[in-house]
């Protein structure tokens, strides 16, 4: 039987097409050009080739926000992956408390990113916080403005508490993918719970984990409101994140060229990351990668 | 409408028009001659649309490595970036 392709289904990808280039692929060449250019203002510019790029990679504060970020995103991933799959293994199959358990995961992705970094923001002030004071009157001094240690563990438990719902969210829809029967067939053969998690549902759930390792990182890489409402990249710049320093550099210091440049880098560095992920957890149990 | 305010350079349009004409030439390739996934020496069965993609960007990080290592003119790690393409289309 001869191939029949019906190339009018082109069309219908155009408004995709013609949105992702007003969004992303415009002000990414835009950014480009800005890069390459000393800009003074509107039509006042200077080409200067890769001199922002030279000046940014032997920024010292650059290396030490990268070193940062990827330390945050490696505990992030950590511990929200495991973490979000125990939920969701924890979570009713059926009833009332699935729905229950559903609405209450769902609550925290429902607050808007600044909102959560002023929640925690005041949650956790030794002075007026329940959980600042609180940990005050235990006799254990906690204070995120003074302590880089307090920031970190704050930002920290914002940032679990905020996005493993997330990665439970996905796991439980790839555990309730799973058919009956694959559990039926384990009960037969006498399988542990462990072999069942290990050699049903985890690899039944890596479609969705793959979502969420992505979305993850991703996230947890570009993060912005959450610390700067709730550190403001202190104390000192012991949470001055990558977005943070851009930000500075862009806004603050308004060197439009230096900040391009950065934003280049912090983009070529997520798609190498984000592409390795991908890889890695298509390819795994494959005898590739 | 002008472009004026995406600050254009002779520089980065050649980049972008160069890039635009790899998808295109790589859409027409792919039209008359299909690809199939295969392995070479990269550890991952690739199409050649993978192949272009990681060549790029493994170009851009030699160019990065390069001005951030080096004193030295950026068009060797043009010409460095331009043979790897070719290693990594050809036997990638």
């Amino acid at each position: 039987m001869d191939k029949w392709e019906d190339n009018r289904a082109w069309f219908l990808v155009l408004p995709v097409f013609i949105i992702v280039a007003f969004s992303a692929i415009i002000p990414l060449m835009t950014v480009v050009n800005y890069s390459l250019q000393d800009i003074f203002g509107p039509g006042q510019r200077v080409f200067v080739g890769v001199e922002w790029f030279k000046e940014v990679l032997s920024d010292k504060r650059l290396h030490e926000a990268l070193v940062r970020q990827f330390i945050f995103s490696g505990l992030v991933l950590l511990i929200e992956m495991p973490l979000g799959i125990i939920i969701a293994l924890m979570m009713p199959k059926k009833g009332w408390g699935a729905s229950l358990s559903l609405v209450m995961l769902a609550l925290p992705l429902l607050i808007p990113w600044n909102v959560i970094g002023t929640i925690w923001m005041i949650f956790t002030r030794p002075d007026i916080g329940l959980f600042g004071a609180g940990i005050n009157a235990l006799g254990i001094a906690f204070d995120h403005t003074a302590s880089p240690s307090d920031a970190w563990v704050t930002l920290m438990l914002m940032e679990v508490w905020h996005w493993t719902p997330l990665v439970a969210l996905l796991a439980y829809a790839g555990l309730r993918a799973i058919p009956e029967a694959y559990f039926q067939a384990a009960r037969i053969d006498g399988a542990s719970a462990w072999a069942i998690f290990k050699y049903i549902q985890l690899p039944k759930m890596r479609g969705v984990l793959t979502i969420a390792l992505l979305l993850r990182f991703m996230d947890s890489f570009l993060i912005y409101a959450e610390p700067f409402v709730l550190t403001g990249g202190g104390p000192g710049n012991t949470t001055t994140f990558l977005s943070i320093y851009l930000v500075k550099v862009a806004v603050g210091q308004f060197d439009l060229g230096p900040a391009a440049a950065f934003s280049i880098i912090y983009f070529l560095i997520i798609l190498l990351l984000s592409w390795l992920f991908y890889q890695v957890l298509q390819n795994v149990g494959k005898g590739e990668a | 409408m002008t472009l004026e305010w995406m600050a254009w350079t002779v520089p980065t349009a050649v980049f972008f028009i160069t890039i635009a004409l790899m998808l295109f030439g790589m859409t027409l390739w792919q039209v008359v001659s299909p690809c199939i996934k295969r392995r070479g020496f990269l550890p991952i069965a690739t199409t050649r649309g993978d192949r272009l993609f990681i060549g790029l960007l493994s170009s851009a990080y030699i160019h990065l490595a390069w001005l951030g290592l080096t004193s030295l003119t950026l068009w060797i790690a043009l010409g460095l970036s331009l043979a790897w393409m070719v290693v990594v289309m050809r036997w990638g």
